[in-house]
Formats: structure tokens, sequence, C-alpha cells
């Protein structure tokens, strides 16, 4: 079982639904010959053809239209978009189109798409490389959106995605794609999709997040257990639908929680979780929810983008004040 | 037959300096002018330079991902030597040569891809745009931009540069058709560097030229040898002209070359091999206005180690500078969000520190 890179892993799964599956085509910018800017479609266009594995021009909304239609025809899609800031030209066709193809033909057409594409920050990159915008996806009914954490999840959460019959957004981490390294086979098994993944299990408060953040949920949970505190550490993987029992299960054991991610305060996701809580875990809540995001405010060029992250040290004052109460 | 043909179309290209220096006439007047010449030279130089700085100071650690424009430095140093200052650019990322020919400082240049929003506060230029990094995404700002001089019936024209990858997108098609429907005041720059990262111009775009695409918006469009500097400021200076005085916007595609990766972040022999690049070293444009104004009697053995002396002892001032610009407070990211901080955020600042 060899070690791999998150986005090796990704390249795995991609590897694997082309094999097993002959409606699955890839499309993208740079995703044929150059195997993907950030090489994760490596070496799948040399396996499995132009047909299969197909350069498009420059075009995201093209690429995201083109997909549904293909889709409709009964293949299975994974577009690539190079980076988030530009899928922001797909949602036209995501909101307007993907999402809602099936209810608008009552089910008589489908769109089994993925659009999967690099998200956050943290690894240096020009202006509009680093965005955390799953906000604006996830707030529409009819898409699924997923964000995996570690090369494992990357692998089996991609794979269930592509087999899922409906859309789905999937971000990948670009800090995490190199990162970390870990055995992943390639056995063709899925993952759940729907399912908060609980990492660490602790009994006194809950850290619970996505995406860029997770490592450093985890090593703020070490920083605690370091001080005596056990901190149930919730990667959750994917948002839309969201596996709120996993989440509230864990605040009524620890009735504490820290929600923690990239993306800006104001409308971020998180800001759904809090309210799951302050709704149905509401007596379970020992002290006020407390939530680690980037700021309200454009994200900043490299110089100052790891003041704008949610780093550990925030992360462990939050939880901090949160064990203070009560 | 029942059909009569209803549309032709035809795409010029001007070339006024051949791959090896020698003149085609006839030339425009200003190619005889040995102090322009120079100084289109000289740009050319320093561009290549602070390209080359640019790359070295990325590779070790001191600036972030950087886009030479290696090859491509007389497509922006002509346009922007044909524009005048009240006119507007609206830059990619690879526009350093029309940038710094603007009057962008290479200090400000090298702390915006250092990343400091200060580079995109232009002390000099103070209405052209920052660069764009959303392929195509600022073509109808440019046209927004002509809409507005010509709302005020203003003799100035905004000068949009983007590359043949940006053709492909629908920003670039639907500020083209604005600009055809309001004869807006707007020159519209390809630089066709023929590749898209690994995406090569044939699979790009099924059209014979870039160029026509202006026809279907119903606007001129034609080609220009991007490599010749002197081709470059004449035709983007004639489509200026035609747009300040009420003649509509222009499609320029000027035809050059990627010579190196597409950024540091790229490696282009992944997809193409040096046997494919090479021969485009000879065509490129530095050398071509060398040759051209050595045959002129325009240009000396000590004119060029002046040129090249100077470049470098400015680019190696503005990178001691810039290497010398301490970072920013971490509030300073929330200082032009709005014009008022709103409270809530006003308090976010505050956890980032008082400064
Ligand atoms: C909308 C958008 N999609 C993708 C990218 C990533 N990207 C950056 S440059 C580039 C290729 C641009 O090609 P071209 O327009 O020919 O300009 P060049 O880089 O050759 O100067 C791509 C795909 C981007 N910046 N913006
Ligand atoms: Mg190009």
């Amino acid at each position: 079982m060899p070690d791999v890179t998150l986005v090796q892993a990704i390249d795995l799964a991609l590897g694997r639904a082309l094999a097993d599956d002959p409606t699955v085509v890839l499309l993208g910018e740079d995703i044929g010959t150059d195997g993907g800017v950030f090489r994760a479609t490596d070496g799948l266009l040399a396996r499995y053809g132009a047909e299969r594995v197909l350069d498009t021009p420059l075009a995201e909304a093209g690429i995201a239209g083109v997909s549904i239609g293909l889709a409709a025809q009964g293949f299975r899609p994974v577009a690539e978009i190079q980076f988030m800031a530009f899928a922001y030209a797909c949602l036209d066709q995501m909101i307007n189109h993907a999402a809602r193809l099936r209810t608008r033909t009552q089910g008589r057409l489908t769109c089994p798409i993925v659009l999967r594409m690099p998200c956050g920050g943290g690894i240096h990159a020009p202006e509009h490389h680093s965005e955390s915008g799953e906000a604006c996806f996830t707030n529409v009914p009819g898409l699924r959106v997923v964000i995996p954490s570690s090369p494992a999840r990357a692998y089996g959460l991609l794979l269930a995605a592509i087999r899922d019959p409906d859309p789905v957004l999937f971000l990948e981490p670009a800090r995490l794609y190199r990162s970390q390294r870990e055995a992943v086979e390639d056995t063709g098994i899925a993952l759940p999709l729907d399912r908060c993944i609980v990492l660490r299990e602790g009994a006194d408060i809950a850290l619970v997040g996505w995406g860029g953040v997770v490592p450093d949920m985890l090593a703020a949970a070490r920083v605690l257990a370091d001080q005596g505190t056990e901190a149930e550490v919730i990667d959750v993987a994917t948002l839309v639908p969201l596996d709120a029992d996993t989440i509230l299960a864990s605040v009524a054991k620890t009735g504490r929680c820290v929600v923690c991610h990239e993306a800006a305060l104001t409308g971020g996701f998180g800001a759904e979780i809090a309210a799951r809580l302050a709704g149905p875990g509401l007596l379970s809540l020992l002290a006020p929810v407390e939530r680690v995001t980037g700021y309200d405010t454009v994200l900043p060029l490299p110089r100052l983008e790891e003041a704008h992250r949610p780093s550990v040290a925030r992360i462990l004052a939050a939880a901090h004040r949160a064990l203070a109460h009560g | 037959m029942p059909t009569e043909p209803v549309a032709r179309f035809q795409i010029e290209l001007t070339r006024f300096v051949a791959a090896d220096g020698a003149a085609l006439p006839p030339l425009p007047d200003f190619a005889t002018d040995e102090k322009l010449l120079a100084t289109l030279y000289r740009a050319m130089v320093f561009v290549r330079a602070f390209d080359a700085k640019a790359v070295a100071l990325q590779r070790t650690g001191r600036l972030g991902t950087y886009a030479s424009s290696l090859g491509q430095e007389a497509v922006g140093t002509g346009a922007a030597s044909a524009m005048r200052p009240e006119d507007v650019l609206l830059p990619s990322f690879r526009d350093q040569a029309a940038m710094l020919g603007r009057g962008v400082t290479p200090l400000e240049m090298l702390l915006y891809w250092g990343g400091d929003e200060r580079g995109s506060d232009f002390a000099g230029p103070r209405q052209d745009f920052p660069i764009s990094v959303p392929v195509a995404s600022h073509i109808p700002h440019a046209a927004g931009v002509a809409l507005a001089f010509k709302l005020r019936h203003e003799k100035r024209v905004a000068l949009c540069i983007f590359g043949d990858g940006a053709t492909s997108k629908g920003d670039f098609y639907e500020a083209l058709n604005m600009a055809g429907v309001w004869q807006l005041p707007l020159v519209m720059l390809i630089n066709n560097n023929q590749w898209a990262i690994s995406v090569p111009r044939s699979t790009q775009s099924a059209a014979q030229t870039l160029a026509q695409k202006a026809i279907a918006a119903g606007i001129p469009g034609e080609q220009v040898d991007g490599n010749d500097v002197i081709a470059v400021r004449d035709r983007v200076g004639k489509a200026l002209d035609k747009a300040r005085t009420g003649g509509g916007p222009t499609l320029i595609e000027a035809l050059t070359y990627r010579l190196g990766d597409h950024t540091t972040s790229d490696d282009a022999r992944r997809y193409r091999d040096d046997a494919t690049v090479s021969p485009h070293w000879h065509e490129e444009p530095i050398a071509r206005l060398r040759q051209f104004m050595l045959a002129q009697g325009a240009w000396s053995r000590e004119r060029e180690e002046a040129a090249l002396a100077d470049a470098a002892t400015a680019v190696d001032s503005a990178m001691e500078e810039y290497l010398a610009t301490p970072k920013r407070p971490a509030a300073s990211m929330f200082d032009h969000l709005f014009a008022t901080l709103p409270p809530g955020q006003a308090s976010q600042r505050t956890e980032l520190g008082d400064a």
C-alpha cells in the first residue's frame, strides 16, 4: 500500500473511476498533457485517451454548462476548475441548472456531475488563488458540497461524489495537497457521503471544521490534551447535506463547541452549524458556540495571509473561552 | 443557386521589421526617430531584466509566483508607448511591459507579486486598473471605462490587454459585442503568445485567427507582428487615434511567443519540448529591434552596454527597495474594505492589533 499525498489520492480515485465506469469523463483546463496544474490528473490522458480526458479551452462557465449537457446524456463528467475563484463564473450554471435539472424535469433529466477544484489559502498563491467560497454553494438546494481533509478521505469521498446521482461540488484544500502522506489502497471503495467524520474522540469540547483547518484542529486538540482537556475533533467532510446528528451528539456529550473554517465569519457555513446548535442543541450547551474563521475582509495577499487564517492559537483561545464557562 | 454571399472578411497582418531586423518599407515616420527607437529598445531591455530578476527572487523564496513576459516585451512596450497619459490601461498578469511603460514603478510591481496590496496603489497612472488575474474578467471593465469616456465626450481611450486563452471566455465576447454596439473608444489587444499554460493556440480555438472574432461583433480586427515593436506601436497608435476621434473600437491580435514557462509554478517541458520553442528565439523582439537599429546606424556597442547596465542598476535598486519594505501590520487588511469600516469589522480589526 503506497503512501500518497492528497493530490495523488485524487489522481488515484479519478483513475479508478475512469477504469470502472465508461461513462466517466474528465474535462478541464490543462488536465491533459500537463496533468493539471496541481497534477491531480497526472498520467490519466496517457492511460485513458483524449476522449475520456479532455483539455478544454479557457472557459469556466462553458466547462460547467457542457458538463450538465453531458450528464443529461448519461455521462458522468468530472470537471476540474483550476482554482476556486474561477468557479464563481460557474455559479449561473450550477445554481440555475445543475442544482435543479432533476426538479425542473421531475426526474426525467438528471445531473450527476462533479465540479472539483482546489480551495483555501496557505500556499502563498497569487491574488484570487486562495478562495474559501463554499458558502456561495452551500445555500443552493440541490448541490452537494464535499471537502476532504486527508488522502484517504479524498480518495473515498471523490469516488462517492462521482458515483452520486446528483451534482457535487468537490473542494480540495490546496494547502493539504502535499502536506501529508498516508497509505491509500486503490480498492475502489467509496466513503459514505453526507457523514461527518469523528477524527478524535473527547468528552470535554468539540472542535468542528473542514478542509484546510482540520490539521490545525488536531494540533489544537493535542495541546489541549497536554493541558488535561480532551477535545473531540470532527471533520464535517460533507457540508451539504449536513450530518447535524453527529455534531449534536458530540455536543450533547461535551457541552462546548468551537467551529472553525477559513472562509469569512459572516454567513460562513459555520453559522449554519451554530444555528443547529442553538436550535436542537441548545439545551446541551454549557458555553456559547465559538467560531474561529477568516476575518470579514478581503483575503489579503500572501504577506498578510497567515494573519487572516484561523490559527492553532486562535482555536486554542476560543477553546479556552468556551471551557472557562460554567 | 438561390444563395448569395452576404458577408466577407479579410484579416491583415502588419510587420515593418522582419525577424532578422530587415526593414520592410514603407515604414511609419517614427521609425527613423533614433531617440524614440532607443527609448523603446531600452524599455524592452528593462522589462527583460526585470522579469529575470523577478524569477530569480521567486526561486530564492523572496517573491511569489511570477509570470515572466520573456519574448513578449514588444507587445506592452509598443502599446504603452502609443497611449496618452489620460488614457486608461487595463492589464492582465503578464503585462509588466505595458504597466512599466505607463509609469507603474518596478517597486510597485515587486510589491504586488511579493504579496503586498500597496503594489496596486499606483502613484503614477492613477486611473489605470490593477492586474487582472481572473482571465478575461477585466475586458468588460475596459468597455465600461470606454463607455464613461464616450458618455462624457472625452477624447480618451481604454486599452485592454489579455491573452489568446482569454478570447475563449464569455467575458471577452460580451465586452466585444458591447464595444461594437456602442462604438466604444476601446482598443482590445490580444497578446497571442501561442499558449494558455499547456493549451496551444491550435486547440484553444478553431478560428484561423483570433483577430477575426472582431468581425462577428461588427468591429475591425487585425493582426500585428507582436515581436516587432514598431508595428505594435504603429497599429495600436492608429487604433487609439481612431477610437479617440469617434471611430470606435478595434481588436488587435499581436502574434508573439511565450519563450518561458507560463509562470514560476509551471514546468513547460511537461507539454512542449525545447525543439518546439527554440525556433522562436530567432523572432524575439529585442534582437530584432537591435538588428534593425544597427542597420540604420542608430545603435552601437556602447549604447547597448549602457542600456544593459542601466537596466541592471535600476532593477537592482528596485529590488533592494522592495526587500527593505517592511510588511504592513496585520490590521491593515481592513484598511480599504469600505470607505468607513462598520463596527462589526472594526472589532475584528482590533483583534489583529491596533496598528
Ligand atoms: C478565469 C480563469 N481561469 C483560469 C485561470 C488560471 N490561468 C491563469 S493564466 C491561464 C492561461 C491564460 O492564457 P492566456 O489567456 O493565453 O494568457 P497567457 O498566460 O498566455 O499570457 C490560466 C488558465 C485564471 N487565472 N482565470
Ligand atoms: Mg497565451
